[in-house]
């Protein structure tokens, strides 16, 4: 009987159905807080482009995320875009930015995070524009924080899925993010530049100018990655740091 | 008919203890005489990919005793139900239901320990240790004891992850559980190794251990 063609279909038919609803019925109940710890994962990683989180708890940083980040999402030209094109309203939170990475660029939703003291959305401390590109083994991606002038970077994050723990991974350091704080994007003149990570690493501090970094020994695949993700991007975005640009100097002004 | 006589000649005698001698010898073999790991050389990959921290190591022993302490459990409880001919598939499908489940909770509640193992927790599926107890105990024994040998088993995957997890930590990036381990007790910059964080340094740590423990036990390979 056990042996039967019936028996078997059936007991597998019946194992399927069990399994499957046990699963099922998993997913849906733990929806709600998978979807907050995304939430939370991508908010830790916007905020800790400008600060530091160390010992913060989840609801705090969802607190303080609430307080003092303003998002908007821009297009290629830097113009704000509200809609996406089956006309729903476009979240920055969001927008997955390695979907949109595999648009074109001009058909990408671009968002802009503003950092602002608490309560205060006048007083922007700093543009928090998300990076996304490929690394040696698979995507990288981050968080760069601008200064106000749009050229200063504040704070980095990065991520990545599959660098070698030890020496790509080794992005996601405070040792190596920390390399970029104070480097410019644009020349004096306004050019775009960008940031380029050096091979090999303990370069001496004056063979690093206000474009280049130390690089990751060992790593110099992952930093070309990097370097390449971050030109890429200040290239997006160029369009909105210059409207930006513009606007705040034309404030400047009227003053 | 032979299951039927085996079960009347049990009721007869008094109850077995819930851990009796014959019952203790599930629990107390695999951590060093049958060791999964160092003796019958399973689930070499998960012990070299996910052992370069002691938090990560701790989350799949953790997932890995779960997985076959319910998987064991299951499957013997539909021992006489199971056709021997889909006897693979179906160990297999309750596998990737428990591991599915696995991963569904760490994504709800451990979301970066999630990210952290990402792949590995799937591949507990593949890890011969898991099959390997249901081919060779559960199938063939009443629930209890096959829960006793997914506890053991589990056990003896665990110390030796964590054992070689503890040493990549230390040597690889000189913190233990991420808490700066050389800073703590005084040595600034302490020359940390970094073969330890790859694989082949598991390797090693892996193969001294297996040393240490047939010198110990003066187990042969035939």
């Amino acid at each position: 009987m056990r042996q039967s063609n019936t028996y078997v279909i059936v007991f597998s038919a019946i194992l399927t159905i069990v399994l499957g609803g046990l699963l099922s019925l998993a997913n849906q109940g733990l929806k709600p807080m998978q979807q907050k710890s995304i939430e939370l994962d991508t908010k830790k990683k916007i905020l800790s482009a400008v600060t530091d989180l160390k010992g913060k708890k989840g609801d705090e940083i969802l607190d303080l995320y609430s307080q003092t980040i303003e998002s908007i999402v821009v297009n290629l030209d830097g113009e704000p875009i509200e809609k996406d094109e089956k006309g729903g309203d476009i979240v920055a939170e969001n927008v997955n930015i390695a979907k949109n990475f595999k648009k074109v660029p001009e058909e990408r939703a671009y968002p802009v995070f503003k950092f602002h003291k608490a309560g205060d959305k006048e007083s922007i401390e700093a543009y928090i524009l998300p990076v996304y590109g490929k690394g040696l083994w698979g995507p990288i991606w981050g968080f760069i924080a601008l200064e106000t002038d749009l050229n200063t970077i504040k704070g980095t994050s990065f991520d990545h899925k599959t660098e070698t723990p030890g020496l790509g991974a080794r992005i996601t350091t405070t040792e190596v993010r920390n390399r970029y704080n104070g480097k410019k994007v644009f020349d004096n003149n306004g050019n775009l530049i960008s940031i380029f990570m050096l091979k090999g690493e303990n370069h001496p501090t004056k063979a690093l100018d206000e474009h280049h970094i130390d690089g990751m020994s060992g790593a110099t695949l992952t930093g070309n990655g990097v370097n390449e993700m971050l030109e890429n991007y200040f290239k997006y975005y160029q369009g909105y740091i210059n409207k930006s640009k513009n606007a705040t100097q034309k404030v400047a002004l009227l003053y | 008919m032979s299951t039927q006589t085996i079960e009347t000649t049990v009721e007869k005698k008094p109850a077995e203890a819930l851990l009796s001698k014959r019952r203790k010898k599930f629990l107390n073999d695999p951590l060093s005489d049958d060791n999964p790991v160092t003796i019958q050389v399973l689930g070499i990959c998960s012990a070299l990919a996910v052992t370069t921290q002691m938090k990560p190591t701790l989350t799949m022993a953790i997932s890995v005793i779960f997985v076959m302490v319910f998987s064991n459990l299951i499957i013997s409880l539909m021992r006489s139900l199971v056709p021997t001919r889909v006897r693979i598939i179906v160990q297999l499908a309750v596998i990737a239901t428990l591991v599915t489940l696995v991963s569904e909770v760490l994504m709800a509640y451990q979301y970066d320990m999630y990210k952290e193992l990402s792949v590995f927790v799937g591949l507990i599926i593949t890890n011969c240790i898991v099959m390997g107890r249901l081919e060779a105990f559960a199938l063939a024994n009443k629930p209890w004891d096959s829960v006793l040998d997914a506890v053991g088993n589990g056990l003896g995957y665990s110390w030796i992850i964590l054992a070689v997890a503890f040493f990549r930590e230390i040597f690889g990036s000189g913190k233990l559980f991420g808490w700066p381990l050389f800073e703590a007790i005084g040595i600034e910059n302490f020359p940390t190794n970094g073969l330890m964080v790859t694989p082949v340094g598991a390797f090693f740590i892996l193969g001294l251990i297996i040393w240490v423990q047939r010198n110990k036990s003066g187990y042969i390979e035939h």
